[in-house]
């Protein structure tokens, strides 16, 4: 046994079922115009939908749920990584025309 | 090394010698969203500069290749996530059948990611190889959608690099399996090569509705 758990087939095909879901929605949310509700809607709904079903993959998936508490630190301080690496880009950008 | 899941002495036990050999990918991972991460980020410069122009480019890659790509995609981590639970109680022709099952359903990915990039071809969207958006454009609505073009193709094709390593990297995972390889007491290889096929996958759920669902309405 790799870990104290041996994550059952049953839950397996229950996530898929939710990604399966997900999709659906997302390609059902990007039908219908949001951004008159509220501008860049669709790209939110769109990415949140997306960290949803990346986050049911890591946890599930690949078993972060049932992992060391080590092994999950990694992974939230690679997601904060990129993160930074995003916003501090971004903001280098948005502020060119500053100088 | 692990020929038989034996404890090495820099171990305490082989829980923890597991766990270390399922850290090393993981970090390893950290490096790969970065690498990715990278494209990403010029992704959002660039859609974020020439919003309409991106929105026009995404209608014509069709969301149906993209769609039945993502369900295809999502299988495969499912029968992946099987063949590590058949390792883990010890079902071998399952094992060997669920890993023939991914290796298939990424085949069918690639097949289908080769039929979208002909279409592209044949319509002269590559950029740098008679590129023309559309029979009017001028060269201002050329240059920028290139830019979206050399997204989806740098992007989709370093997933797809990502994809070809993994069915290599299955390819073995079955050999083994056939040989008996993997038991209850070793199937490190199953379950860090399923971390390395699920994050490929992740990559692709972030790329279908940023390339794909740009403003469809």
């Amino acid at each position: 046994m790799s870990e104290h758990h041996i994550v059952s087939p049953k839950i397996y095909f229950t996530i898929f079922g939710a990604l399966m879901i997900c999709t659906i929605l997302t390609v059902f949310a990007a039908e219908v115009d949001l951004n008159r509700y509220f501008s860049g809607l669709n790209i939110i709904v769109a990415l949140t939908i997306a960290v949803f079903k990346a986050s049911l993959v890591v946890l599930f998936f690949m078993h972060a749920k049932y992992s060391p508490k080590r092994t999950q630190l990694v992974i939230i301080a690679s997601v904060f990584w990129l993160a930074i690496m995003l916003f501090m880009t971004m903001s280098d950008y948005v502020s060119r025309s500053w100088i | 090394m692990h020929r038989t899941g034996e404890l090495y002495e820099q171990y305490r036990t082989l829980e923890q010698q597991r766990e270390t050999a399922s850290l090393g990918m993981w970090i390893f991972l950290s490096t790969e969203v970065l690498f990715f991460g990278g494209l990403f980020m010029t992704y959002t410069l660039n859609r974020s500069t020439y919003p309409a122009i991106f929105s026009e480019a995404s209608k014509t890659i069709k969301l149906s290749w993209g769609a039945i790509n993502t369900v295809v995609l999502i299988g495969s981590s499912l029968t992946m996530a099987m063949s590590v639970w058949a390792s883990q109680v010890g079902k071998r022709k399952l094992l060997t059948f669920m890993l023939i099952a991914t290796l298939v359903l990424g085949c069918l990915f690639l097949g289908i990611k080769s039929i979208e990039y002909h279409d592209k071809y044949v319509e002269h969207h590559i950029p740098g190889w008679n590129f023309q958006f559309e029979p009017g454009a001028d060269a201002a609505t050329n240059a920028h959608t290139q830019l979206f073009f050399s997204l989806y193709f740098g992007m989709t094709g370093l997933h797809a690099l990502h994809m070809i390593v993994g069915a290599g990297l299955l390819l073995w995972l079955i050999k083994e399996s056939l040989r008996g390889r993997f038991t209850p007491e070793y199937n490190t290889p199953v379950e860090n090569i399923g971390l390395y096929w699920h994050f490929v996958d992740i990559v692709w759920i972030f790329l279908f509705p940023l390339l794909y669902l740009i403003d469809r309405h």
